[in-house]
């Protein structure tokens, strides 16, 4: 089973997606044999308050439930932000999102500390999204600030319950926060492999040795980028089926449960 | 077969440990995705003695010579560009004739001069005169200096295209994080450059809009330093619905048409 931790469907602010909709999203999991997916709302974390659009996501991907799962996205310090959190778990959303950056907000500050504590009581993992674009290639008015790993490591530290699920990150982000945490603080961070090299810089490979099998999910970032990428990164690596089911969908599960 | 326009190697001055393991996996890596021919460079040191992409003479000139090396290790597998820095003009114009005379069957210019500048032209012309295409590295959209380079962006590669129409150039990793909208717009009408499509980037709506722009016959196919991305976009191009004769173009013909005839049978 491969279940795609990061996707998303909504267009984007700052380029013209030509497939961004719910029945584009299966047509490439089809293709491609990804069963189940993770599925964000690409606009919200650019809205003021992204209600509407996580109303709009659940009910877009409600014929297809079994195989899309909705993740809502949280903007910690709006007023009654916690009701969005009970309103996620009402819907039986695998995880939420928050994304500090381009909601303006201090990725370790105390809005999206609290946030995380929250979402930790509530058993949620939480989503956080390194960048979105290469930095070469943002719009001119995208300022927003990627991810920094001190702050994944603050969130990490937060409460063993935490759940953080780090999408587009690159070899030394992962390396930086995973080798900055204790074992303990460290099982409680997974990664998505869509932004992670293959060769002949073997990132990943590199990766599963150092950082261990057992700590990256399978995420592709459509419809920003081709799913056939994370696909082709497996392909290109010598991995036992076991571990191949686990990096596609079976780390991710079991460190849910 | 498949033709890779935009591959690298490492030497033991590249400045890491892991220079041989890199060219082998390199290889390997190629042998599963099928690349019939790593058409490659050297960038001098790799930053380890001169900067990347302002490489010395004495770093170019060894990058030349160990490409030379692996073109004869790997007979018929292994191709090589010539790698110049137009700031050294006699060194640019000796090596391209030396290497030419060698073998090679490209001219790899980084980014150690503005493609707009006029010391590309005589680099420009020794290129055409020996049927030599270019591999230009292209920043696409270039809206500001960045540190280690001096980069040119697809519409400045387009002036130096326009002022060479002998000469055929490569716009490098048209995936290689930059605005590429911006990029082929800014090369559509001129048809001396063609497209590599490596780099990291595989935006979905890239490759459509690559084809859709400049035309199959215009695009080539390449892996730079990432070859999980060259293999999904490969894989993704096979599903466009592109003729088989597009994407033959794409993965090896035209790659065949530019450069020196005959060299990859």
């Amino acid at each position: 089973m491969i279940l795609d931790t990061s996707a998303f469907v909504g267009p984007y602010p700052f380029r013209h997606l030509v497939e961004h909709g719910v029945n584009d999203l299966v047509r490439h999991m089809d293709r491609l044999g990804i069963d189940r997916a993770w599925v964000g709302h690409l606009a919200s974390p650019w809205h003021r308050d992204p209600a509407p659009a996580n109303q709009e996501l659940v009910h877009a991907l409600r014929p297809l439930a079994g195989r899309l799962a909705p993740v809502p996205t949280i903007l910690p310090g709006l007023p009654r932000w916690q009701d969005d959190l009970a309103r996620a778990r009402e819907h039986e959303a695998p995880a939420i999102r928050v994304f500090p950056g381009p909601q303006g907000l201090a990725a370790a500050g105390p809005a999206v500390e609290a946030l995380v504590r929250a979402a930790a009581a509530a058993r949620l993992p939480v989503l956080l999204t390194v960048r979105f674009e290469d930095v070469r290639q943002r719009h001119p008015l995208d300022h927003t600030p990627d991810l920094e790993a001190a702050a994944v490591r603050t969130l990490a530290r937060l409460d063993p319950q935490v759940r953080l699920l780090v999408t587009h990150a690159d070899a030394a982000f992962v390396e930086e926060v995973h080798f900055g945490l204790t074992p303990d603080e460290a099982r409680r961070v997974l990664w998505d492999i869509s932004w992670i090299w293959g060769p002949p810089d073997d990132h990943l490979a590199r990766l599963l040795t150092t950082v261990g099998g057992d700590r990256f999910a399978f995420g592709t970032g459509m419809p920003l980028r081709l799913p056939d990428g994370p696909v082709a990164k497996l392909d290109l690596l010598d991995l036992s089926a076991t571990t191949r089911r686990a990096l596609e969908s079976g780390n991710v599960l079991g460190w849910r449960a | 077969m498949l033709i890779d326009v935009h591959a690298h190697f490492f030497t033991e001055r590249s400045g890491r440990t892991d220079w041989q393991e890199r060219n082998a996996s390199r290889l390997a890596a190629g042998e599963r995705i099928g690349v019939t021919a790593h058409v490659a460079s050297i960038l001098g040191t790799w930053g380890a003695r001169s900067p990347v992409y302002f490489p010395s003479p004495d770093d170019l000139r060894h990058a030349n010579d160990r490409m030379a090396t692996m073109c004869a290790v790997h007979p018929g597998r292994v191709f090589a560009y010539c790698v110049v820095n137009p700031n050294y003009s006699d060194v640019a114009l000796a090596e391209i004739d030396a290497r030419a005379a060698a073998g090679f069957v490209g001219v790899k210019l980084a980014a150690s001069r503005r493609a707009t500048d006029p010391l590309l032209d005589p680099i420009a012309e020794a290129a055409a005169a020996r049927g030599l295409p270019i591999l230009h590295h292209v920043w696409q959209h270039r809206w500001r200096e960045w540190p280690g380079q001096e980069a040119s962006d697809a519409a400045e590669l387009a002036v130096l295209a326009a002022r060479h129409p002998r000469t055929t150039f490569i716009l490098a990793h048209l995936g290689g994080g930059g605005d590429w909208q911006l990029s082929l717009r800014a090369i559509r009408a001129i048809p001396n450059v063609l497209v590599d499509l490596s780099g990291s980037g595989i935006d979905c709506g890239m490759l459509e809009r690559a084809v859709e722009t400049v035309g199959v016959h215009r695009l080539l196919w390449g892996g730079d330093v990432t070859q999980d991305t060259a293999l999904a976009k490969l894989r993704y191009l096979d599903t466009l619905g592109l003729a088989g004769e597009a994407m033959d173009l794409i993965r090896h013909g035209n790659a065949e048409r530019v450069f020196p005839a005959g060299c990859f049978r």
